[in-house]
């Protein structure tokens, strides 16, 4: 079909034949359509009005007042995370190298016989016996007494065995099982410079390394002790997956330590000191510790360790910027029926016969259009994200929730991440448009594909098991590419769906790639094989 | 075709202007439209779409749903048989707009306002035909969602001995939900269909539709920081209003009654259908 023209049809062709010609003469269709070009910026407009009016337009109220004025002042860890740090410290100064070796015969708990109950109140009233799975004492190294420095512990845990953690987000398991006096659990830390190595052992005499952890801020003289912690237990309102709400219930934990040495010490002497209060937890008289016959009983409440979205594991109201980017389904929705009229319009209205006429190479045509409508629909998005996450941060601020910190690095991935979420789904509708020719079952088959998951993954609909698969295979987890903070598995948390995905954010925006580039193949095959 | 339907019928009367006018009344305007939709290659695909993804999303709930005892969670065993209804919505919306859009699109709206002058007749007998027949394509769906429910839901173990209900139809609120669920659907049929007369454009009337249909519950169960405005979404708007007929359990801590839930997606049908009679009537075709 090329090989037998002359040379000047072969010249004229070679020019209208541009992948760059082709790109612009779609570019030309899509701009002067002005019904298009209003529709795209209606888009933006309402993700950002959505995402902004949604955000906390109630306004949090405390004794303090409304708003902004219930801001709590909430402690950031070395790596710039929100952290939880409140907790009974019994300490000595270190001023080198050293290390601490303890015994911990008991750990013991007890938790508000209220759900709810000792929520900033401070009272002894309403105890009863338990211990919360994640509730700690052990020894401890830290920076500085200030909440938020940097820090290594070993702990035993309430149900979670042996653990090292350090700086807040990592956690390291060591020798599992409860302790008691029949079968104590021997803790180690021992500081050289600013590396601090975690050990264990049931005998005191054989130890096993458990992890080793360098920790930058942790220079001169540190403070170096024992420590209990016990965090608040979180009640869900209704089981299911995706932020539901819940009830929070404080209490506290008393651990027992043997065999206290303290090698590297100057003083000799132990100062006890409540970090934080206890948190928003138990604050009462029980508080404190004990040294009698060569032991010591140290109680404490609160937690040392990340803060987690949904106000899952604070007093206060936090939030995330994913939190704010609830109007891009309704942009979605609007892009959707854009992009895929940006080829069912032109078989309707046989427009595609002059333009298979003018561009024979069908291929190049469909990555033309698929080139336009996914940057169109990548530049709307992120600017409307870009709004979103910047003025939402302000606008839930100024009514009084605590957004999680985030690098900037990671705020840059959200917002880019919008834009190619809205991006690949166009592009996805304009092959399943090039597949099917017709509008309105493409827009159909995109929408149920997209948000129909979605809503059966996160309205209680399904159960949390079958939620999570519905969200790692569906394109619908393409939304994980809204995450902006991790999951913890040493925090118990309501994980789920707008600020936690069961896949990492790329992955899940890789599955909906996956569609869009089968849909895209597919519909470049049949654009070729069939007549127009 | 719908032209030779018409005049066909009324040829032998058709010899005055009054003739003509009287032989537009609704029942020509039902056989017309009938007849349209009947011989339309996508109708009975679009149908068996419907029983097949609403049967097929229900079963897989089903399988997916375990619990222990009703006391460790709280399950609407009926409710959750007939979860396809999320999805059939979406089929039901697609036949109301292609109805419609179709005409426009083709231009075949023209002649079927030549032929049947009086708009309004036109809009109601083609929303007669389509309930008639989500009518009765959601009855099968809804049957086959609750027979699934009870075999797969029962060989979950979510029987009576762990304080669950057998999806049953001698079981009054079962009754309710199954009934409910089938004019749940004729409904968002009617909605759909005036929706799209206001809009015209097909894509445009689908993205329409299914965003009020399906963002609404997105939006108020993210809501959570203003209570207000969640209770008032989950009362009022189509599909969380329309779906509490399908609870069977717990009926005073919803946030609307069954009857008065499908009351209102009734009145948001209404409002469309109204709002497309009088768009049909005032402006051009």
């Amino acid at each position: 079909m090329t090989a037998a023209t002359t040379p000047y049809r072969t010249s004229q062709r070679s020019v209208s034949d541009s992948f760059a010609r082709l790109v612009h003469a779609e570019w030309t269709k899509f701009r002067t359509l002005r019904g298009w070009v209003l529709a795209v910026i209606a888009a933006v407009v309402l993700i950002d009005v959505f995402g902004l009016l949604v955000v906390n337009s109630g306004g949090i109220q405390c004794s303090q007042g409304s708003g902004a004025a219930c801001l709590p002042s909430v402690p950031t860890g070395p790596g710039g995370e929100a952290v939880n740090d409140s907790f009974y410290f019994v300490r000595q100064p270190l001023p080198g190298a050293g290390s601490l070796t303890v015994q911990v015969t008991s750990l013991t708990g007890m938790i508000s016989a209220q759900t709810g109950g000792f929520i900033g109140q401070h009272g002894p009233a309403g105890l009863t016996t338990g211990l919360v799975p994640w509730a700690k004492a052990g020894i401890i190294i830290a920076a500085s007494t200030r909440q938020g420095s940097a820090y290594a512990a070993m702990m035993v845990t309430g149900s979670h065995g042996v653990r090292m953690q350090y700086d807040y987000t990592s956690d390291i398991a060591g020798l599992p099982g409860a302790v008691s006096a029949a079968a104590p659990a021997w803790l180690r830390l021992v500081r050289s410079g600013d590396t601090i190595t975690g050990y264990d052992s049931a005998s005191g005499s054989r130890w096993t390394q458990i992890g080793v952890a360098h920790l930058p801020g942790l220079t001169g003289t540190v403070q170096a002790g024992l420590f209990a912690a016990s965090p608040l237990e979180f009640t869900p309102n209704f089981p299911s997956y995706g932020e539901s709400g819940g009830s929070l219930t404080g209490s506290l934990a008393t651990g027992v330590f043997d065999h206290v040495r303290l090698q590297g010490g100057v003083t000799g002497g132990w100062t006890g000191q409540n970090i934080g209060r206890g948190g928003a937890g138990y604050d009462g008289p029980l508080i404190g510790y004990r040294q009698a016959g060569g032991k010591l009983t140290v109680t404490g409440s609160g937690d040392i360790g990340p803060v987690v979205s949904g106000s899952a594991n604070t007093s206060y109201d936090t939030v995330t910027i994913a939190d704010h980017l609830l109007g891009v389904f309704i942009g979605l929705v609007i892009l959707v029926v854009i992009a895929a009229m940006f080829i069912t319009v032109e078989y309707r209205r046989g427009l595609i016969r002059t333009t298979l006429a003018a561009s024979p190479r069908r291929g190049r045509l469909l990555a033309a259009k698929a080139v336009i409508v996914g940057l169109v629909t990548f530049a709307a998005g992120s600017v409307a994200a870009a709004i979103a996450v910047i003025v939402g941060k302000v606008v839930s601020r100024g009514g009084g929730a605590y957004v999680l910190p985030v690098g900037a690095l990671t705020e840059v991935r959200v917002i880019l991440g919008v834009g190619a979420l809205l991006a690949v789904t166009a592009v996805l509708a304009l092959s399943i448009g090039t597949v099917l020719r017709r509008s309105v079952v493409t827009v159909a088959a995109v929408i149920i594909a997209l948000v129909l998951p979605y809503i059966l993954g996160v309205a209680g609909i399904l159960p949390a098991a079958a939620a999570q698969w519905v969200l790692r295979i569906t394109p619908a987890a393409a939304f994980a590419i809204e995450q902006s903070v991790p999951q913890y598995h040493q925090v118990i948390g309501q994980y789920g769906p707008p600020d936690y995905f069961p896949l990492a954010p790329w992955a899940g925006f890789a599955v909906l790639c996956g569609y869009a580039a089968a849909s895209l193949a597919l519909a470049a095959w049949l654009l070729r094989r069939r007549d127009v | 075709m719908n032209l030779t339907t018409t005049t066909g019928s009324t040829l032998p009367r058709s010899a005055g202007p009054a003739a003509a006018a009287q032989a537009t009344g609704l029942p020509d305007a039902l056989r017309a439209e009938w007849t349209k939709l009947r011989t339309l290659p996508g109708t009975g695909w679009i149908l068996a779409t419907l029983g097949a993804l609403t049967i097929a999303v229900g079963a897989g709930t089903d399988s997916a749903t375990r619990c222990a005892t009703a006391v460790s969670c709280t399950l609407d065993t009926t409710k959750v048989s007939l979860t396809g209804i999320e999805a059939g919505q979406a089929v039901v919306a697609v036949l109301a707009v292609l109805i419609i859009t179709g005409e426009y699109s083709t231009g075949m709206i023209a002649a079927t306002f030549t032929a049947m002058p009086r708009r309004w007749v036109v809009l109601a007998a083609k929303a007669a035909v389509l309930t008639g027949m989500v009518l009765a394509a959601s009855t099968v769906a809804v049957a086959g969602s609750l027979t699934a429910g009870r075999i797969i839901l029962a060989a979950n173990g979510l029987i009576p001995a762990h304080g669950f209900a057998l999806v049953s139809v001698s079981h009054g609120p079962t009754v309710r939900a199954a009934v409910g669920s089938v004019l749940y659907l004729a409904l968002v049929g009617l909605f759909s269909l005036g929706v799209a007369t206001i809009v015209r454009d097909s894509a445009a009337a689908t993205g329409a539709v299914l965003g009020l249909l399906y963002v609404a519950p997105i939006v108020a169960l993210f809501l959570g920081s203003n209570p207000v405005w969640q209770h008032r979404l989950e009362r009022y708007s189509p599909v969380n209003a329309g779906l509490a007929i399908q609870n069977t359990i717990g009926l005073q801590h919803q946030p609307i009654g069954p009857w008065g839930g499908i009351g209102v997606l009734a009145v948001w049908a209404s409002a469309a259908l109204l709002i497309a009679g009088l768009q049909l009537r005032l402006r051009d075709a």
